[in-house]
């Protein structure tokens, strides 16, 4: 049995008075897509943001190379997104006052790499994703696919273990959806990287290994994810 | 789909025998299910028959005779009409499906027809990482692409009705049943 790399277990988080998850269990094994849909509302991104370390679960683990990082500090939590998780999100979130090459390259800079190395991979990880050409402008410059695939790109310079991309083609047209997911799959799987991908469309889905569907919260054992009257 | 018009398309560009049909037909239409050389046969004997095709040459390269065939001046009308011909959008809803799901609530009851959908939305879901897998495939021609991309679109069409019927299961059980 391969040894999974990421392991959830009982994660439980309400947002007030409101249950956003329910006990959810999750296990990623190495170089493993791991699709997580549903309706809107179900918990998926919450759901995300726990696993990857945005947010601590209120009750529950979630186990990293044998290591509770629920337990960790804020400060540890992130410098983890920085190094072995990388995040991705719906709208690349690019910093605007910084170029593409910049953008990509800032995650090596926070980790204490130089500006000519941090460049460099930048211009490495541009051009994996097809968008060298941009290197120099502005994200607003750039069309959403372009500004997308840098996003990945940026997602990925530090080589993460895992993955967490929420919706990375939510923002794009089927095409532009469909060249940013070919590759992110390419890309994970020479590096074989896991990803945990939060989508509620099927044929985005169709992308990962397996799938976990959540309905109000909670792992749905029908797949459905519809509440049956 | 018109197996009949497929090949006359495939004559457009010039005499073909059954075998090169059969050869094209499954380059072209890739994931479609392969053409029979039986049918290819048939197909051009209904369309002779018709005056739509006619043969053209005799060909025996050592091996057995092989007639080529050619578009005949009404076969090329024929050919220009369907291609100007609208296909009716679905105009009967005659989906197994759909007819599946009403028939679990006349024969059993509402947890028949869940058990259904969800094992349903299963096979559908392992279909689309089928096709997914194959335009995605470093060798895709264009042609596997285009093909995937029809599939992929159905499956995800009946993937929401799936999800949405699943909801409606209960009503709909008090309207059969009623």
């Amino acid at each position: 049995m391969t040894t999974p790399l990421l392991t959830a277990t009982g994660i439980t988080k309400d947002y007030g008075a409101t249950p956003a998850l329910r006990g959810v269990d999750v296990r990623v094994t190495e170089g493993e897509i791991v699709a997580v849909t549903g309706p809107s509302g179900c918990g998926k991104s919450t759901l995300l943001h726990c696993l990857s370390g945005i947010l601590r679960a209120d009750r529950g683990s979630v186990i990293f190379r044998d290591q509770d990082i629920g337990s960790w500090s804020e400060a540890a939590r992130s410098r983890l997104r920085r190094t072995e998780f990388g995040v991705l999100f719906q709208f690349g979130q690019m910093v605007p006052e910084l170029t593409a090459a910049e953008n990509v390259g800032l995650p090596l800079l926070l980790a204490g790499s130089g500006r000519r190395e941090a460049r460099q991979a930048a211009l490495d990880w541009l051009d994996r994703f097809g968008v060298a050409d941009v290197a120099d402008q502005m994200p607003g410059a750039m069309s959403g696919g372009q500004q997308q695939r840098c996003a990945v790109a940026r997602a990925m310079v530090t080589r993460p273990r895992v993955l967490f991309a929420d919706e990375p083609t939510g923002a794009l047209d089927q095409l532009n959806g469909e060249q940013v997911m070919q590759a992110i799959v390419r890309t994970v799987r020479e590096e074989g990287t896991s990803v945990v991908l939060v989508t509620h469309e099927a044929p985005v889905a169709a992308y990962a290994d397996r799938e976990i569907v959540l309905r109000d919260g909670a792992v749905d054992p029908t797949g459905l994810g519809v509440a049956a009257p | 789909m018109s197996t009949a018009h497929v090949l006359l398309g495939l004559l457009a560009g010039g005499p073909r025998h059954g075998y090169d049909l059969k050869r094209a037909h499954d380059e072209r239409l890739p994931q479609a299910k392969p053409l029979a050389y039986g049918q290819v046969y048939a197909t051009l004997g209904r369309l002779e028959r018709d005056g739509f095709v006619e043969p053209s040459a005799h060909e025996q390269d050592g091996g057995p005779e092989r007639t080529a065939y050619t578009l005949t001046h009404s076969g090329r009308d024929r050919l220009a009409q369907w291609l100007t011909e609208i296909e009716p959008p679905a105009p009967y809803v005659t989906s197994t499906l759909f007819a599946k799901v009403v028939v679990a609530l006349l024969a059993a009851d509402a947890d028949r027809a869940r058990d259904y959908l969800a094992a349903q939305r299963a096979a559908h879901m392992a279909r689309l990482r089928e096709l997914t897998a194959v335009k995605s495939a470093p060798g895709a021609t264009v042609g596997d692409v285009v093909a995937a991309d029809y599939a992929i679109g159905h499956l995800d069409a009946d993937l929401r009705w799936l999800q949405t019927t699943l909801a409606r299961v209960a009503d709909l059980q008090k309207e059969v049943t009623a």
